[in-house]
């Protein structure tokens, strides 16, 4: 058997893939993240039940209604994209004006609310979700097996942060948001409605959860608590990549995931507090994160 | 020039959490003409402009634009209605390139300045555009913040101390410009340090103590009104 830095080379590259798998879930998700912090000034706690819920209403829509995957590819982020436009109307808008502590006390509550309805509902063992059969399947890649549908999900992943990514960098929607970001105020005088483009900012970056989920429904068991078994990492991620830096939670999210992946493979112990002990180093040396601002 | 004012304010008054700012405001513009707020240090001139944009916390009274009464209207549909704003601060946006800074504000309606026409009166803003707005001059920021208001279809343009910080050459040149735009049939509303500055390009001067309007002064009439300015600007 073939072994690097001996270990054989499957479990390296098993993990390593596993690693580019969690770390496209973490870019996806702080990418959302970091969107509204930058926007709304809002620690969205209630990110990684949206996520979640992003995955039941997949699971629901086949479940109940026959969809299938692929419509629902676009029709589950559209669901959680409104849930999140009332939640921004109804409650979010309030501690605007208030001390950031209560976007995010109300953020965690609604993540308490929205875990404890899905645990009573569905309970907490969690539903399965089958990928679709064009995604099912293994290819051999000479190294290594590829499961079909996990590559699918590495490959969706990039094209996603991509996208947005090319939104809020380059194109005039995301010149309003950047501007708005800095300097609200003054965007509103030049005749923008800033309150509407935070709403739908909020519901965009809720949206982005909740096409995670439905990308996640398939890989892992969708349950009421898979948002919050992810969100601590994911905060660190973008406490790591820079508040409000959207290439760097990208960047810093799949990279993250990798670490992990090794981590699990040379010291398995160490594999859950690696991000947090990066996360450290990070702002020891860097507060305002790898790709931030100095604040 | 037809007989209404453009923008007529009366009983303008605004506050700042608890603090008092404006104490009934009352002026008039003419489309066309050049106007300046005069006034020591914290007279309330900035407030003013600001109040007209609907940019700060608490304000009250009459403020009619081309018949429509704003008071209580939304910062954004200020701006819709066709009024631009060049604030203090000049408010360049660092995350934004010079040319994405210069198209952010949204083309409102008719009658702006093309592109064109704006990079052959700031020559400077075509060279820098790829570089992000922060990293230009001072004088190039002014320009910047000037040029991005011309272009939207706003007839009305508040330009709050834009000479502020800047050396004296730098501060010819703004002048020059704004000389310009008057030219082409903009109506201007300067808030003003530099007296001299002011005087070149104003039709009249309102002069602001303690948030009030206390004095009109015609171009006409500045000579004669020369030691009463003095007295009450400290120039």
């Amino acid at each position: 058997m073939m072994m690097i830095f001996g270990k054989p080379a499957p479990l390296l590259f098993g993990q390593l893939l596993l690693g580019i798998i969690n770390g496209s879930f973490y870019a996806m998700l702080s990418l959302g993240l970091a969107i509204i912090f930058g926007l709304l000034r809002v620690i969205n706690f209630a990110h990684g039940a949206l996520f979640m819920v992003g995955a039941f209403v997949t699971w629901g829509l086949f479940h109940y209604v026959g969809i299938g995957f692929w419509p629902a590819l676009l029709i589950a982020p559209v669901i959680v994209a409104s849930l999140g436009l009332g939640i921004e109307r109804g409650l979010i808008r309030f501690t605007y004006k208030l001390d950031i502590l209560y976007g995010l006390l109300l953020t965690f509550g609604l993540a308490l609310v929205l875990e404890g309805l899905f645990t009573n509902g569905f309970g907490s063992s969690g539903v399965a979700y089958n990928a679709p059969d064009l995604l099912s399947g293994v290819v051999n890649l000479g190294f290594m097996f590829l499961p079909v549908y996990r590559g699918f999900v590495i490959f969706a992943a990039i094209v996603i942060c991509t996208a947005v990514w090319f939104i809020i960098e380059k194109t005039r929607l995301g010149a309003l948001l950047r501007a708005a970001t800095e300097n609200p105020s003054l965007v509103q005088a030049f005749g923008v409605n800033v309150p509407r483009l935070i709403a739908l900012t909020f519901a965009g970056g809720v949206g982005l959860a909740g096409l995670a989920g439905v990308l996640a429904a398939p890989l892992y068991s969708v349950n009421p608590n898979m948002g919050s078994a992810l969100i601590d990492t994911v905060f660190a991620v973008v406490v790591i990549g820079g508040m409000g830096s959207i290439g760097g939670a990208i960047l810093t999210g799949f990279g993250l995931g990798i670490i992990q992946g090794f981590t699990e493979v040379f010291y398995p112990p160490a594999s859950s507090v690696v991000v947090f002990a990066v996360m450290a180093i990070v702002l020891l040396t860097r507060p305002a994160g790898l790709f931030g601002k100095a604040a | 020039m037809s007989d209404a004012p453009m923008l007529s304010i009366a009983d303008l008054n605004a506050w700042y959490d608890e603090s008092h700012v404006l104490h009934g405001i009352g002026l008039e513009i003419r489309e066309g003409e050049c106007v300046t707020l005069l006034g020591r240090n914290g007279a309330g001139k900035s407030t003013t402009l600001k109040s007209i944009m609907g940019l700060v916390p608490r304000r009250a009274g009459s403020i009619r634009f081309q018949g429509i009464d704003l008071i209580a209207a939304r910062p954004d549909q200020i701006g819709r209605a066709g009024i631009g704003f060049c604030p203090e601060d000049r408010g360049i946006f660092s995350g934004l390139t010079v040319e994405e800074n210069l198209l952010l504000p949204p083309v409102i309606g008719p009658g702006g300045m093309s592109l064109d026409d704006i990079y052959s009166l700031f020559p400077n803003l075509r060279e820098r555009g790829k570089s992000a707005g922060t990293k230009l001059s001072g004088g190039e920021q002014q320009m910047l913040a000037i040029a991005r208001i011309l272009r939207t279809g706003a007839r009305l343009l508040l330009f709050d101390e834009p000479t502020e910080g800047l050396a004296p050459v730098i501060v010819q040149q703004i002048a020059a410009m704004i000389g310009e735009i008057k030219r082409r049939g903009f109506t201007i509303l300067l808030v003003e340090q530099n007296f001299r500055f002011a005087s070149q390009l104003a039709d009249r001067h309102y002069l602001i103590e303690h948030g009030q309007v206390v004095d009109m002064i015609t171009r006409d009439q500045l000579p004669e009104k020369q030691e009463t300015l003095h007295q009450r600007l400290g120039i």
